[in-house]
């Protein structure tokens, strides 16, 4: 009894951690789907992306993997630019944004896989860094730093946002062009250059939580995959385009796992996300602070 | 559309014989095939040829979704590997079992599963289908992979006839055989809804899915009608894999480039006509097995996305849509 009571709170615990590591790898797609509609469903392929080049920062620069994100970050915000102009040209601009619009990201999605196959090879990879293996031990339970590091950084990321789309011109109109791109133009600005800026963040995002993955866990080219149904079902739980939603769709999550993971097995915990996403589409589809 | 409207009418000139003619000219092209294939006598063409009749089902059956209707479904590995997991069943529990029945079985499976996930998803927008679909294709290998009957993670090993029933000869001729008659089943069936007024509800849907309910096109029952359908024909392509490759773990069963060439196919062929996938898979699954053969088989797997993402932006109709435009 005192045993599972132990295993109960530690799994709550690391839910909890994984859950801000989550948020990191949703707030991409929050920014994209929830509040651009564009569905990039390629942006768990940028986060590996972003993995790989921590790892090379790692390992061949012998940096920390967080330091090397943040290096690269302006690169992967630039890559969100590019990426969306072509959509915009290709899709968006002639309204064929569902079919070949979402095949134009799925086949951004493989592309990247094989690159870095490729590349890389599959060999799992691991980055080197002193909060990697050490715990903080508080009695009760004990905090891995592998996971709080990223929770920290995670969630010092999604109130930085919060606070730029809040307060800022651009950010505003970031959350105004989901609703209104007309009304955005009487207030002279671009829909498609705010789209394009926010475009370009929602990927930088990815840079960061790539080097939180490699922290966390060691990676292949194909884990990206199973990210796809945990950030969309974060994002469709939180309801599109809540951040506040968005980051207790992630702990929720994180903890379904987690729980999963230590009662049944860890082969089990990416059925998770797939249940909730499929709950949570067939009874509440605006999310729990959907609008 | 004023194409395929002027075909309709010629089709209606010949009451009784919609479509008929062409059922029997496939099955002429499928038998003169396998004719040469025979006379050709070489095992590596049939083990070659049965990936493209292959990518042919696969998809068209995509196609019927996704080209039709426009609803995209991204989880093509979770119905083709349930197709092929239940032949592994099949195997296990009744070996006796002839091939046509366990592949009628695994379309009907995963044609149950496909309707499911319709009917949860499809009164959302589209793109919710999608995603579903996607995380689908994790969760069926999930079980798959945490289900000890079907040998798990460790994979299941089918044993091949050494001889091919009814017709003799490899049992791989065999396979090829089986895979020719689904390719007929599949167009034949792919051209009638075309033609039909299932495929001007489908195609109502695609073009204004709003417009379409109000003039009373049962959008849910037409879109549920296309995913079980779509679902069932992928589970039958992949009902034969495990005889095909004898031994098949979730990796293999679930790889992506299964999903990817199947959407590649017609988006690069072009998803208006059932001949796009057609066209798309011959030159997608022959230049895949060129490249195999010439370069590695890692470049050959990067062809269908590069050519896919290529096609979706530069020719958005696709093979087809080039020459249309062409006629016009």
């Amino acid at each position: 009894m005192d045993a599972s009571l132990d295993l109960l709170l530690n799994a709550l615990i690391s839910g909890l951690l994984l859950g801000g590591f989550y948020a990191a790898v949703s707030i991409g797609v929050a920014i994209s789907f929830g509040l651009l509609d564009v569905v990039n469903i390629a942006h768990p392929a940028f986060i590996l992306l972003g993995s790989y080049v921590a790892f090379l920062g790692n390992t061949v620069l012998g940096i920390d993997p967080i330091l090397s994100a943040l290096i690269a970050l302006p690169a992967f915000y630039f890559l969100g630019v590019l990426a969306y102009q072509v959509y915009y040209v290709a899709f968006e601009r002639r309204d064929d944004q569902s079919l070949r619009g979402l095949s134009f990201f799925f086949g951004l999605l493989f592309i990247t896989e094989v690159g870095l196959v490729l590349v890389f090879g599959v060999d799992y990879r691991t980055v080197q860094a002193r909060y990697i293996g050490a715990t903080l031990n508080l009695g009760l339970f004990e905090l891995p730093l592998r996971l709080l590091v990223p929770f920290l950084v995670s969630m010092l990321m999604v109130v930085a946002l919060q606070i730029f789309l809040s307060r800022t011109f651009v950010g505003r109109a970031i959350q105004a062009v989901a609703q209104d791109q007309l009304a955005l133009r009487l207030m002279a600005a671009n829909p498609i250059k705010i789209k394009r800026i926010a475009f370009g963040l929602s990927i930088a995002t990815a840079s960061l939580a790539g080097a939180f993955l490699i922290i966390i866990q060691p990676v292949e080219p194909s884990i990206g995959r199973e990210y796809i149904g945990r950030v969309f079902a974060i994002c469709v739980l939180g309801g599109l385009g809540s951040f506040p939603g968005m980051v207790i769709a992630a702990m929720t999550l994180g903890i379904a796992e987690s729980l999963t993971a230590t009662f049944f097995g860890p082969s089990w915990a990416p059925a998770v996300a797939f249940g909730i996403l499929l709950v949570t589409l067939a009874v509440r589809p605006s999310g729990i602070l959907g609008r | 559309m004023a194409s395929l409207a002027d075909k309709t009418s010629l089709d209606g000139a010949l009451p009784g014989l919609r479509g008929l003619p062409f059922v029997l000219l496939l099955i002429a092209v499928a038998a003169a095939i396998f004719a040469a294939g025979r006379w050709f006598g070489s095992s590596y063409a049939f083990f070659v040829g049965y990936v493209v009749l292959q990518y042919i089902v696969l998809g068209s059956a995509w196609n019927i979704l996704g080209g039709y209707t426009g609803y995209v479904n991204f989880g093509v590995t979770a119905f083709f590997a349930i197709g092929a997991y239940s032949t592994v069943v099949l195997n296990k529990l009744m070996p006796a079992l002839p091939l046509p029945v366990m592949i009628l079985v695994g379309g009907v499976m995963a044609g149950l599963v496909g309707l499911g996930t319709g009917y949860l998803t499809l009164r959302l927008r589209g793109v919710f289908f999608s995603i579903a679909t996607l995380a689908l294709a994790v969760v069926v290998q999930t079980l798959i992979t945490n289900w000890d009957f079907v040998g798990g993670a460790r994979g299941a090993y089918v044993m091949r006839p050494k001889v091919a029933p009814l017709i003799g000869g490899e049992y791989v001729q065999y396979l090829f055989l089986i895979m020719l008659g689904l390719v007929v089943v599949v167009l034949a069936t792919a051209r009638a809804i075309e033609r039909s007024a299932l495929g001007y509800g489908f195609a109502a849907i695609r073009d204004d899915e709003a417009a379409a309910e109000a003039s009373g096109v049962p959008t849910l029952r037409l879109k549920l009608i296309a995913t079980g359908l779509s679902g069932g024909f992928m589970g039958m392509a992949g009902a034969p894999l495990p005889f095909y490759v004898t031994y098949l773990d979730p990796a293999s069963g679930f790889s992506l480039n299964y999903a990817v060439n199947a959407i590649a196919m017609p988006l690069i062929g072009g998803t208006s006509s059932w001949l796009g996938p057609v066209i798309g898979a011959v030159l997608v699954g022959g230049l895949q097995e060129y490249l195999r053969v010439t370069i590695s088989s890692a470049v050959n797997v990067l062809v269908a996305g590069v050519l896919m993402v290529a096609f979706v932006i530069l020719a958005p109709q696709g093979i087809v849509g080039l020459f249309q435009r062409k006629k016009r």
